[in-house]
């Protein structure tokens, strides 16, 4: 496959969320507000190029019946790295994403892509599949991000968007917006919506 | 050599382990001095938040050495403790000792009009985890300056809106100490008023058990203070 479409694929046509359906969990858990869920994008994207390429280059070692624990101690490994790093050097970012960073290792898109990718191809090319999925994987957190906040909240990054007179007016903010389940209904739109403008996604009758 | 032989498996996985154990043991051990810093300016930021002083984390050490004149460990009698340090008690350990064995630390701060102000750590548990706070209390002992409050993990937009000033901001001016007992601020449902003639604030809506967790921390980390405020208050 070519470098070119390893790395841009996964943006839509082959996006690890909405068409390969990976990483659903971390979608309803960080996506309450459009923050976090941007820094969660970025984490996702360091860790799975780093992982990506690590165990490309020792793929040929590794034994064939320990290899899923291979890639979970790689993935564990730096997945610590990056929460230790956030403390040392982003601590506010790190105060307000705590328990969400720990919550990569357990992101099915990185045993995905390792097994899947990483395994059979060379550093570079899996280099560019990780940091491309990294990239799907954001694309859809900052859009349902993006909906959760602005109907749950009024805000968006923190910044007041719906004005007070809509609330003077009598204009709630969506609670359900909040909650977990509404993410899992907006990833369901998003994946209507997507499929419906990609006729081949479709499944045959 | 045959990779799939038990032996290669066996050191394959000890290999693996002992150099990621070692680059996390490196990261750990290199990083600690900066994250405790880090943490420590933390704390020192909220502690001024508690006086409505809001710094970024970077200005937070000036800030505190400016505003903070003097610190000291008070007893449940009222009486100084000597050779404590209030910065480095921890408050989440005191707070689950009986009321008469704890340390209990004062952080006193001198404002820029000249007031001086108390200001006492709170720590208690919400719905997911942790949570803790600061509230600062006028010379007098009686009336609530403000409050800082802040949570690992509580729902956003829910149990975590205690962090708002819209929560926070509705301590100020409450009393502490009425008709000369020691009353705890109660955090109630929107309308509704709590039994007997303690002040109350409103809790958050859809965040009751975290909005209970908070009024239980005021009841539990302020109580042990009541001798040293009624002192204040004489």
């Amino acid at each position: 496959m070519a470098n070119k479409s390893v790395f841009f694929n996964p943006f839509s046509k082959d996006n690890p969320v909405i068409v390969q359906i990976l990483g659903i969990c971390s979608v309803l858990a960080v996506t309450a507000k459009l923050e976090p869920a941007i820094v969660m994008g970025l984490s996702v994207i360091a860790v799975l190029a780093f992982s990506n390429v690590i165990i490309s280059l020792i793929r040929n070692t590794i034994p064939t019946n320990i290899r899923i624990i291979v890639q979970l101690v790689v993935v564990a490994g730096l997945v610590v790295i990056v929460s230790q790093l956030l403390q040392a050097y982003a601590y506010d970012v790190s105060k307000q994403l705590s328990v969400f960073i720990g919550l990569i290792i357990t992101n099915c898109i990185l045993m995905g892509r390792l097994e899947a990718f990483a395994m059979a191809n060379r550093p570079w090319p899996s280099f560019l599949d990780g940091v491309g999925n990294g990239i799907g994987y954001t694309i859809i957190l900052v859009i349902v991000g993006f909906f959760r906040e602005l109907l749950g909240s009024g805000t968006l990054l923190g910044y007041q968007i719906v004005p007070q007179s809509f609330y003077e007016a009598g204009y709630v903010n969506n609670g359900l917006m909040i909650l977990p389940p509404m993410a899992l209904v907006l990833v369901a739109c998003i994946i209507w919506v997507h499929r419906s403008f990609n006729k081949d996604l479709q499944e045959k009758q | 050599m045959n990779k799939q032989s038990n032996a290669y498996t066996i050191i394959y996985i000890i290999v693996l382990v002992v150099i990621v154990g070692t680059a996390l043991a490196f990261t750990a051990i290199s990083l600690k001095p900066r994250q405790q810093a880090n943490a420590d300016a933390d704390k020192m930021r909220q502690i001024l938040a508690s006086v409505a002083i809001e710094v970024p984390g970077s200005e937070a050490i000036t800030a505190y050495d400016k505003y903070i004149t003097t610190t000291f460990v008070v007893d449940e009698t009222g009486n100084k403790v000597a050779d404590a340090d209030a910065f480095a008690v921890d408050v989440a350990k005191q707070s689950k000792e009986a009321a008469s064995e704890r340390l209990l630390p004062v952080y006193e701060c001198t404002l820029a009009d000249g007031s001086v102000k108390y200001i006492l750590p709170m720590y208690g548990a919400g719905l997911w985890g942790p949570i803790w706070g600061y509230v600062s209390v006028d010379s007098d002992g009686t009336t609530i300056y403000g409050a800082y409050f802040a949570h690992q993990g509580e729902t956003p937009g829910l149990g975590a809106e205690i962090e708002k000033p819209a929560f926070s901001s509705q301590f100020s001016g409450k009393k502490l100490i009425k008709n000369g007992a020691f009353v705890p601020v109660a955090v109630v449902k929107s309308g509704q008023v709590p039994a007997g003639d303690a002040d109350y604030v409103d809790g958050i809506s859809g965040g009751t058990i975290t909005s209970k967790g908070v009024g239980a921390m005021i009841d539990n980390c302020l109580q042990p203070y009541s001798a040293f405020l009624e002192s204040l208050n004489k």
